[in-house]
């Protein structure tokens, strides 16, 4: 029994040692985790910085429940948003899945996104299931969270992005990837098409997809909480700093501009001392995602967590007293007081560790160990995997991952390299040039 | 004459048409049917009067002013963008370059103005220097050579920020009807901007007022076409919250410039 595990042990090293192959000299210019993560691919080494010009796309929104009932605070929404760029002949086409709070033309869907057109494909853009349109629209709990149910909305949405489309274009196969969580929800996706066989996923790509949902938001939910100086409670003061490095910057540097480079531009001009305020920073970004989901999933669901029970938002209504509380409540919270409940209102005698092993990649790794379609890109300092959980990635894809040294969470995704890479799992894909 | 009753005309549309998306702006208190339960994090609770939110600002005017910022959304979705996308669609894009460049070398006026105002002579020298160089070698502003030739970009002055240099606060927080956040110091400044405008009168609309109208129709088209802010595609339920912070954040930065 002892010879066997440590045969696995080496056998697991053997395949990390494939997998980080090819990986010592990646040039990828931003060595620091936490910067990469904030500041992202910097443009002159981007894969396609650019919005492709003459692209035919398509944004349309997606009517998922006929005769849902939307509350009147959200009367702006009017079904989910969705994209889709179309090639003018028989091409195949990729699903893409935005992450957490992302919708579905966040800036890395749009990278990967023009990555593929250019190469050939059609690109269907998907929302987060976390993103508020998502829950309103396209969320059949309305309570995000749980990736098996989440992933069978997503299926869903993508089954009516398809009809919607109909005879605009015409498909060869599918393809479906996804980052952060969409990565991890691309797997789901891909073992319900197992069963419900409507796509046949030919390739499925996750980038950068945590292992465990618990212990990747429990990570974020910490970075806020522990890197403002002082807590939480202090937090315009760690805002009034962050805006006097950007006046410093803004008033110094010649031709500063706000575009998707302003964060790269200050972080080259006024590199901060230690990594503690670009935790603070995506412990924020995260907090602003999950306060937006925790809000529209209480109001959805009438659940009585932030907005009193029974009461009825008018669109006029001052939502500030509820965004100070939403932006109070770690997902963590969320998770228990409202996910974890619903679930076991259906499931009676469900624990609560049973839910969060549902929500891990572990719970279907079976399916990956044996999936030979199956790829992941991730980076062996991405912030939101807990020591150690880099190994999973190794050893149950094998040579089918692919673990850069750096690059943080999803901070080199357009990176040149990585696309490269990324078009390359696919070369065998029958894009029709 | 008949140019003026068609004006009357699409006056009156344009006067009937507001009325009726400010109608669809409006709120109808919704209905309460079952009685209300306190929240598990109410915000009474949560929420304490010795610490500072960096989403509050300012607002007194806040219903008034979420009625304009829905009022906006109905007029972007209805009106502003159908006309953008329509004006996309006919123009090429090298001409809508040219029609943006056109009205920033005018609004180099503007920035010299207040650069000067504000005592800063690198940016008034910008201004003088792009003004000059767009007009002639430009092509009456139609090209922007000064950027793209000589990298020289425009530096942003308007009176709003002219106040904020000598030390006048921000005042209430507004929304303006069609043009969006604002606030009581930064409007002031636009109508001043506006005044100095119309003293100056570079391109003499006094004598030539036919022009006036389809002038300033094509800028509004102009800028809405520059601006990429779409309502409600932030995603979050507290945009407005969100857009009243970071104009302030944003005017605060272009102020210490």
């Amino acid at each position: 029994m002892k010879a066997r595990s440590s045969l696995w042990v080496l056998f697991g090293l053997l395949i990390s040692a494939c997998a980080w192959a090819g990986t010592e000299n990646y040039t990828f210019p931003i060595k620091d985790p936490f910067a990469a993560t904030v500041v992202g691919t910097p443009r002159d080494v981007a894969a396609e910085p650019k919005p492709l010009r003459g692209a035919n796309v398509r944004n349309f929104t997606v009517q998922v429940f006929e005769d849902r009932e939307k509350p009147d605070v959200f009367w702006y929404d009017r079904g989910l948003r969705t994209a889709v760029a179309y090639q003018d002949h028989k091409a195949p086409l990729i699903f893409l899945i935005a992450g957490t709070g992302a919708s579905f033309d966040s800036p890395k869907n749009r990278g990967m996104a023009r990555a593929f057109y250019k190469k050939g494909f059609h690109v269907a853009a998907i929302s987060s299931s976390t993103h508020p349109n998502f829950i309103v629209s396209a969320s059949t709990s309305k309570l995000p969270g749980h990736i098996v149910d989440d992933s069978r909305d997503i299926y869903r949405v993508m089954e009516l992005m398809m009809e919607e489309m109909g005879d605009r274009i015409e498909v060869s196969e599918y393809h479906v990837a996804g980052y952060s969580l969409g990565g991890a929800q691309a797997a789901f996706v891909s073992k319900l098409d197992e069963e419900k066989r409507v796509f046949n996923f030919k390739k499925v790509l996750m980038i950068n997809p945590p292992v465990s949902l618990y212990n990747s938001v429990n990570i974020l939910d910490r970075m806020l909480e522990e890197n403002i100086p002082g807590g939480v409670d202090k937090f315009d003061a760690f805002v009034d700093r962050l805006m006097d490095a950007f006046t410093e910057v803004y008033t110094t540097v010649d031709h500063v501009e706000f575009n998707d480079e302003f964060l790269y531009t200050v972080y080259r001009h006024r590199p901060p001392k230690d990594d503690e305020p670009l935790a603070a920073l995506i412990g924020t970004s995260f907090r602003i995602s999950s306060a937006n989901m925790v809000f529209t999933s209480d109001v959805m669901t009438n659940a009585g967590y932030i907005v009193p029970k029974n009461r009825v938002l008018s669109r006029g209504e001052s939502l500030t007293g509820f965004s100070k509380v939403a932006h109070r409540i770690t997902f963590l919270q969320y998770f228990d007081e409202l996910l974890y409940p619903y679930y076991k209102s259906k499931q009676p005698g469900l624990e609560r560790e049973e839910l969060l092993d549902q929500l891990s990649l572990r719970s279907i790794e079976d399916y990956l160990r044996n999936s030979d379609k199956i790829y992941v890109m991730h980076n062996a300092d991405d912030l939101i995997l807990q020591k150690g959980e880099i190994d999973f990635f190794t050893e149950v894809f094998g040579s089918r991952a692919k673990i850069y040294p750096f690059g943080g969470h999803c901070g080199n995704m357009d990176y040149e390299v990585n696309v490269d890479h990324m078009l390359g799992l696919f070369a065998d894909a029958g894009a029709g040039q | 004459m008949n140019q003026r009753i068609s004006m009357m005309y699409a006056a009156r549309i344009l006067f009937i048409a507001i009325s009726l998306l400010w109608l669809a702006g409006c709120s109808s208190t919704p209905e309460q049917k079952e009685p209300e339960i306190p929240a598990m994090h109410p915000v009474e609770d949560v929420v304490r009067p010795d610490v500072n939110y960096v989403v509050d600002v300012y607002d007194p005017w806040e219903p008034m002013n979420r009625r304009i910022y829905n009022f906006n959304t109905h007029f972007d979705r209805y009106v502003f963008l159908p006309v953008v996308r329509g004006y996309e669609f006919i123009t090429p894009d090298v001409v809508e370059d040219s029609v943006s460049n056109f009205f920033s070398n005018i609004g180099e006026i503007e920035n010299f103005i207040n650069s000067a105002l504000q005592l800063k002579p690198r940016a008034t020298a910008t201004a003088f220097f792009r003004f000059a160089m767009n007009s002639t070698f430009g092509v009456l502003g139609l090209f922007d050579p000064a950027t793209d030739l000589m990298g020289t970009p425009e530096w942003d002055e308007d009176f709003g920020q002219t106040l904020g240099h000598y030390g006048v606060g921000d005042g209430p927080f507004v929304v303006l009807p069609i043009l969006g956040p604002s606030n009581a110091r930064d409007t002031t400044g636009l109508v001043a901007d506006g005044l100095m405008f119309s003293a100056i009168d570079p391109l003499n609309f006094d004598s030539n007022d036919d022009v006036e109208v389809p002038y300033y129709l094509l800028q509004a088209i102009d800028t809405r076409h520059r601006t990429k802010f779409r309502y409600w595609e932030t995603g979050s339920p507290f945009e407005y919250e969100l857009v009243r912070l970071l104009y302030g954040k944003y005017r605060q930065l272009q102020i210490a410039k």
